[in-house]
This record gives structure tokens, C-alpha cells and sequence, in this order.
């Protein structure tokens, strides 16, 4: 994956976050602040507006103008969480021209790690993490589809939150898809479908 | 030097604090990051980073309100040139306690012994 696919693969991500808005808003009304939707829009549109402005010539370049893009336009918990994840791109990319499985591979773990460092948050939480871990550990096993990140999305849904707002509701908490999963939903799968019609 | 920052997901809770610590704590230096520019509810890091830099201070107490707000002063108190005390005491007390005491000139060690009790996150 060159820059110009992976620029590809974030104005995809960016298009689904703003065509989703409400959806995700909704998803996080119950268990969140119902904002997710309008916090992830308001960033994706800023991070266009900055790869239009100064378009970056490294992949380096692309994944820190994203990180700094959300740092200061999302507003929620999910502008720290998504900016650590693309900082930890743009390192795991510094001086790559392309990024080969291997690399991609290391990304996504990356992208976990640094997730996981930022939110303190662990495996089964119903948190991110819960589709972060199971992508990046069968990335390099399995051909992943998109139906394989729709299930993980999906599994996020009988769990009791126990991090972040949602963990104030305890058992309210069981039966609803987590909004953030949903979002990092829509990066794995933009990214599959690139990588795919590439 | 050390001061204060107030961090908020709300301009108005950051004002009304700020306000108040003025009244007990003129001298000490104080700055505030509340709600987004566009007059949001919600923290970013930018803002944060920038109420760090006007802060006349090389020292400084941060006291925050919720948890997304702890996550940006994080990764604020990380990259600053400053020294930053990422406090998670309960943000009015916590705030007023210190304001007090940096006021009165007491040594980091009292101030920090005072918050600890005020722990809530």
C-alpha cells in the first residue's frame, strides 16, 4: 500500500465517519453522551481539510496530519484514543515508501498498543480494544472480510461496559453495540476494501 | 513559578472555578482550556496545550473534570517543556486546595499531601 492508496483508504474512512454521523450518534445515546457521530464527522472533516490544504508527501506525513487533525477537532474521548492510533501509524511508517503485510501487520498492533496505553483499557471491556485486539491478531492469519469485522463489531454488543462512561451504567450497558467499535469498524473495513480493489 | 490550569468539557464550569479561585488566590497564575472554540462541549488537546503555554508558570497543577479530558492532558503533559502535576483530585476542591497553598508559598510536598485525600479519579 503506496501513499496514494493509503489517501484512498483514509477519505474513505473520512466519507463513511460523515455519511454514518447520525447512526453513530445514535449508538452512543444509550450508553454514551450521543456524540460519537458528530465528534468523528467534525474531525474527518477537519483532517480533509488539512490533506487538501498541505497535501503530505510521506505516508509519515499522511497519518501525522490526521493525528494532529483529530487531536484538536474531536472533542470526545475518541479525538486522544484516534489521535494515539495514527500517531502510532505515522511512527510505525516513518521512512516507508510503501507499506507491505508485514508492516501493515505492525501498524495495526501498533495502532492497538497505543490505543490500550492511552484508554488503560483492556480486553473485554466493551471498549475499541474489543475489535482493535481480534483485527490486528488475525490480520496476518486469516484473509479477513468484511463480514469478519462486522461480527467483531457485533461482539461488542452482550458485553458490560467497564471503562469510559458507559461503565456508569453497568448492566445498561449489555445489548448495545459499542459506538467506538463501530467507528474503528469502518477504518478496517475501508482499508480491506482498498487493499481488495487495489 | 507554579500555577494552575483548569481543564473543562464546559467553558462556564472553567470561568466559574476560574472566578472563584480569584478570589482566594490573585497571585497565582492561572489559566483555563473549557468547551471546544466552537463553543462545544468537549476538550482537545490544542487547547489544552495552549492554556499550558499561557500560563506564565514552569510549573503547574492541572485539574481536569472527566475522563476524556484526563486522556488529552496526558498526552499535554508528555510533550510539554513544562512541569505538569496531572491531578485527579475532585476538580473544584482539588483546585482551590492548591490555589491556597501555592498562594501561601507551600512546598510542593504539602500541596500534594493535601490533594492526595481529595483523590476521586
Amino acid at each position: 500500500m503506496d501513499l496514494t492508496l493509503a489517501r484512498q483508504w483514509m477519505d474513505a474512512f473520512f466519507e463513511d465517519l460523515k455519511a454514518h454521523k447520525d447512526y453513530l450518534s445514535e449508538l452512543d445515546n444509550p450508553i454514551g453522551d450521543g456524540d460519537h457521530g458528530i465528534n468523528m464527522a467534525r474531525g474527518a472533516t477537519a483532517a480533509q481539510e488539512a490533506l487538501t490544504q498541505s497535501p503530505p508527501e510521506t505516508l509519515n506525513g499522511l497519518f501525522k496530519t490526521i493525528a494532529m487533525s483529530l487531536l484538536s477537532k474531536v472533542g470526545g474521548a475518541s479525538g486522544p484514543l484516534y489521535g494515539s492510533v495514527f500517531l502510532a501509524f505515522a511512527k510505525a511508517s516513518l521512512d516507508q515508501d510503501t507499506l507491505d503485510d508485514k508492516t501493515l501487520s505492525q501498524l495495526f498492533i501498533d495502532g492497538k498498543d497505543a490505543l490500550m496505553n492511552r484508554g488503560k483499557a483492556t480486553k473485554g471491556e466493551k471498549t475499541m480494544v474489543d475489535v482493535w485486539i481480534p483485527f490486528s491478531e488475525r490480520f496476518n492469519q486469516d484473509p479477513l472480510t468484511k463480514e469478519d469485522v462486522d461480527a467483531m463489531v457485533l461482539a461488542t454488543k452482550p458485553l458490560k461496559a467497564t471503562k469510559g462512561r458507559a461503565a456508569y451504567l453497568g448492566d445498561r450497558s449489555i445489548g448495545h453495540i459499542d459506538p467506538g467499535s463501530m467507528s474503528s469498524g469502518y477504518l478496517f473495513k475501508t482499508f480491506l476494501n482498498v487493499r481488495d480493489h487495489s | 513559578m507554579t500555577g494552575i490550569v483548569l481543564v473543562s468539557h464546559s467553558g462556564l464550569i472553567v470561568q466559574g472555578l476560574a472566578e472563584l479561585l480569584k478570589e482566594i488566590a490573585k497571585d497565582v497564575p492561572l489559566t483555563t482550556a473549557g468547551g471546544l472554540e466552537t463553543g462545544d462541549i468537549g476538550t482537545t488537546f490544542d487547547r489544552i496545550e495552549a492554556a499550558v503555554n499561557a500560563n506564565p508558570a514552569d510549573t503547574l497543577y492541572v485539574f481536569y473534570d472527566l475522563g476524556s479530558a484526563k486522556m488529552n492532558c496526558e498526552m499535554v503533559q508528555e510533550t510539554a517543556d513544562k512541569t505538569i502535576y496531572l491531578s485527579g483530585a475532585a476538580m473544584i476542591e482539588g483546585a482551590f486546595v492548591a490555589a491556597t497553598l501555592i498562594s501561601a508559598g507551600a512546598e510542593q510536598s504539602v500541596i500534594d499531601g493535601q490533594l492526595k485525600p481529595l483523590h476521586v479519579k
